[in-house]
This record gives structure tokens, sequence and C-alpha cells, in this order.
């Protein structure tokens, strides 16, 4: 399964990840960061669909994300 | 365990220094800034630049960067960096500037520095707008586009039209390279960062000046939403700022 993980204390809350996701499985969370900003994430129900492409990461202006990629293996991700 | 066999496939550049920055929510100085940042380190150039930075919004480029560098007054990084590259030629010297820096009040620094071919490279940051300053007329404001010193949009009659910088710069033979990327998409994103690394090569392997334009969003003087300010870029901007590379002497010979 691949992932990403979110530096909240980097995040702006721009969105801007959200709109290049293959799977669309980013949205904006409930909380907020040291700077007032409403962190983007991935609800622990869609984590799984993450291809692991990096285009949220390619866009995110302030760095936040990480990907960690998994190769695919025969059933699953 | 799938963890056991992933890979961290993107993380943030080494020079990038682990600091929130101070740019708007969308700023795509924070793009240019990570492009920048990766080619640094993949090409090994981090312990051996002088970054040049200049005035606008990416004024504290050097919080941000971990590179050694100089500040050089309003429109005058050109000319800075000039004389860095004379005096130390063996290390990689850049320029960071924006629109109102670049096209307005340095715009004789940077004819120049081009026309001589100094072996610098160019980061071009083309937001339309003198953004740190609260948003006013840069000579790249669209026809029509509301600044606050032309809040009825500006009209190409008493105003002027829209500079092409790459196209300029493109002309004058002291030129290597000279392309205009974007920062709107991911696809873009990608063609900025190999534009950028044409320019930056120029430099290493001594062939010449390099520039490049990267036409960028700045929401909060747009008076947009970052996704709004995408949009901007993809229906008006690159219509009037043609993307591609405009100079390429590294294909047709070179300079001696
Ligand atoms: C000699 C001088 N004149 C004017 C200013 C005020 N000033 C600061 S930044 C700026 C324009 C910056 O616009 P741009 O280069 O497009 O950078 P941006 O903030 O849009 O990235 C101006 C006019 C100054 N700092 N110094
Ligand atoms: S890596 Fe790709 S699939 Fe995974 S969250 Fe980011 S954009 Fe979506
Ligand atoms: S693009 Fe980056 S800063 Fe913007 S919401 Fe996504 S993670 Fe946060
Ligand atoms: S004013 Fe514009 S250029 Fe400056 S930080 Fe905000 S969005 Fe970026
Ligand atoms: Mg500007």
């Amino acid at each position: 399964m691949s992932r990403i993980v979110v530096q909240e204390d980097r995040c702006k809350g721009c969105l801007l990840c959200t709109t290049v996701c293959p799977v669309n499985i980013i949205v904006q969370s409930d909380r907020f960061n040291v700077s007032g900003y409403k962190v983007a994430e991935v609800p622990e129900s869609d984590a799984e669909k993450c291809t692991g492409c990096a285009s949220c990461a390619l866009i995110c202006p302030d760095v936040a994300i990480k990907v960690y990629r998994t190769p695919k293996t025969k059933g699953g991700k | 365990m799938s963890e056991i066999n992933e890979k961290l496939v993107f993380d943030k550049p080494e020079i990038i220094i682990d600091r929130a920055t101070h740019y708007c929510p969308g700023c795509h100085h924070g793009i240019a800034h990570r492009l920048v940042g990766e080619l640094l380190d993949e090409m090994e150039l981090g312990g051996n630049t002088l970054m040049t930075t200049s005035i606008g919004c990416s004024v504290f480029l050097y919080n941000y960067l971990n590179v050694d560098a100089v500040e050089a007054p309003h429109g005058r990084a050109p000319a800075v960096a000039t004389g860095v590259k004379r005096a130390r030629p063996d290390h990689f010297v850049f320029t960071y500037q924006g629109d109102g820096d670049l096209a307005s009040i340095g715009m004789a620094e940077i004819m120049h520095a081009a026309n001589r071919g100094e072996k610098i490279s160019v980061v071009f940051v083309n937001n339309t707008v003198y953004g740190m300053t609260g948003g006013q007329m840069a000579p790249t404001t669209l026809i029509g586009q509301k600044t606050t010193t032309c809040p009825n949009g500006r009209c190409e009659t008493t105003q002027g039209s829209p500079i092409r910088m790459t196209e300029i710069i493109a002309s004058l033979g002291g030129v290597a390279y000279a392309a205009r990327g974007s920062l709107d998409s991911v696809k873009n994103i990608r063609t900025a960062k190999k534009h950028l690394k044409k320019a930056f090569e120029c430099q290493t392997n001594g062939t010449g000046f390099g520039f490049v334009e990267l036409l960028s969003g700045c929401p909060t003087n747009w008076k947009m939403t970052p996704l709004q300010a995408n949009e901007r870029i993809q229906n008006d901007m690159i219509p009037y700022f043609p993307l591609g590379v405009f100079k390429d002497i590294s294909e047709d010979g070179g300079i001696c």
C-alpha cells in the first residue's frame, strides 16, 4: 500500500494537492496547525487507494508531502 | 507487512531548510524554490553555490535554501551576480528575481548581463504583479488585469502592453538558453524543472547565460483562491506568454 504523510506544520491548506490526486482521496481536515491553517489529509477509510504517484507532492507549494510507494505485488497494492 | 517494501519516493530536498515559509497559501514561490533546491541537490552544486537574491516576496530566500547568498538591491541581482561570478568563477551563481524586480527597476541590469553572456543562471518568477508591496502593476501585468495602480484594469493605450521577457532575452547575442515554463500543473512543473536543469547546465559546462521564466500564481494580489489562480495561469497567462524553449545554443553549436 502506498501512502502520503502530510507534514502538518508546513501545510497551509491551499488545497492544490486535492485537485491533482488521480483517486481523489485528499481532503481538508478539521484540524488547524500552529499557523492557523486547516491541514490536508487522507481519511483512514481511503488510505489504501493511494497509488504513490506523487502528483500531490509535486504541486504542493510548501513541500509538506512525503510519498512512500510500495511496489505492487500479486493480489494487492 | 507492506511497510517493509515501501520506498520514500518524494521528500523535501536536503538543501531546503525545514522551516515553514512566510508565503501566502498557494503561492508558487514555494514550488520555484523546491525545483531549484532539487536541482542543486541532484547536480551536487549546493556546497559550491553563491545565490544572488532580490527584492520582492522572495527576499528571504536565504532562510529557505541552505546556500551562501548575497542580497542585491532591487533589480540589481544580475549586476551583483556578474561581480560574484567574475570574482569566484569556480562557483555556481544564480539570481532569483520577480517580475517587478527583473522587468521594471532591473530592466537595464538583466538586459546587459544577458547581452554580455555572463556565465550565470537566472530564475525569473513572473506573477504579473508587485507581490510584496501589495499588488501594483508590473511590466508583465496583463491587459485588463486590475491592480492597485491600474484599478480599472491595465490599458494598452496609456500603460503599454505586457513585456515578454523570455523572447527579448532570447534575442540577445550572449544568451545560451532561454525558456518559459509554468508552475500551474503537475505536467508544467515537470517541464519547468527540465528548463531549469538546462539553464544550470549551461553554466556548469561553461556554455553561458541561462534564463528561465516561470509563470507563477499570486493568489493574494489576484484576489483569487489558489485553485482559481491556477486556472488564470492556464486561461489568461499561457495564451499571452507562450511556454517553450526560445533559445538553446547547446542544440546548435555554441559560443567560444
Ligand atoms: C529601490 C527600491 N524601490 C522600490 C522598492 C519597493 N519594492 C519592494 S518589492 C517591490 C516589487 C516586487 O515585485 P516582484 O519583483 O514582482 O516580486 P514579487 O513580490 O511579486 O515576487 C518593490 C517595488 C524597494 N524595495 N527598493
Ligand atoms: S501520491 Fe498520488 S494517489 Fe497518493 S495521495 Fe498523492 S496524488 Fe493521490
Ligand atoms: S498542497 Fe501542500 S500546503 Fe496545500 S493543502 Fe496540500 S499539503 Fe497543504
Ligand atoms: S503576495 Fe503573492 S507573491 Fe507574495 S507571498 Fe503572497 S501569494 Fe506569494
Ligand atoms: Mg511579481
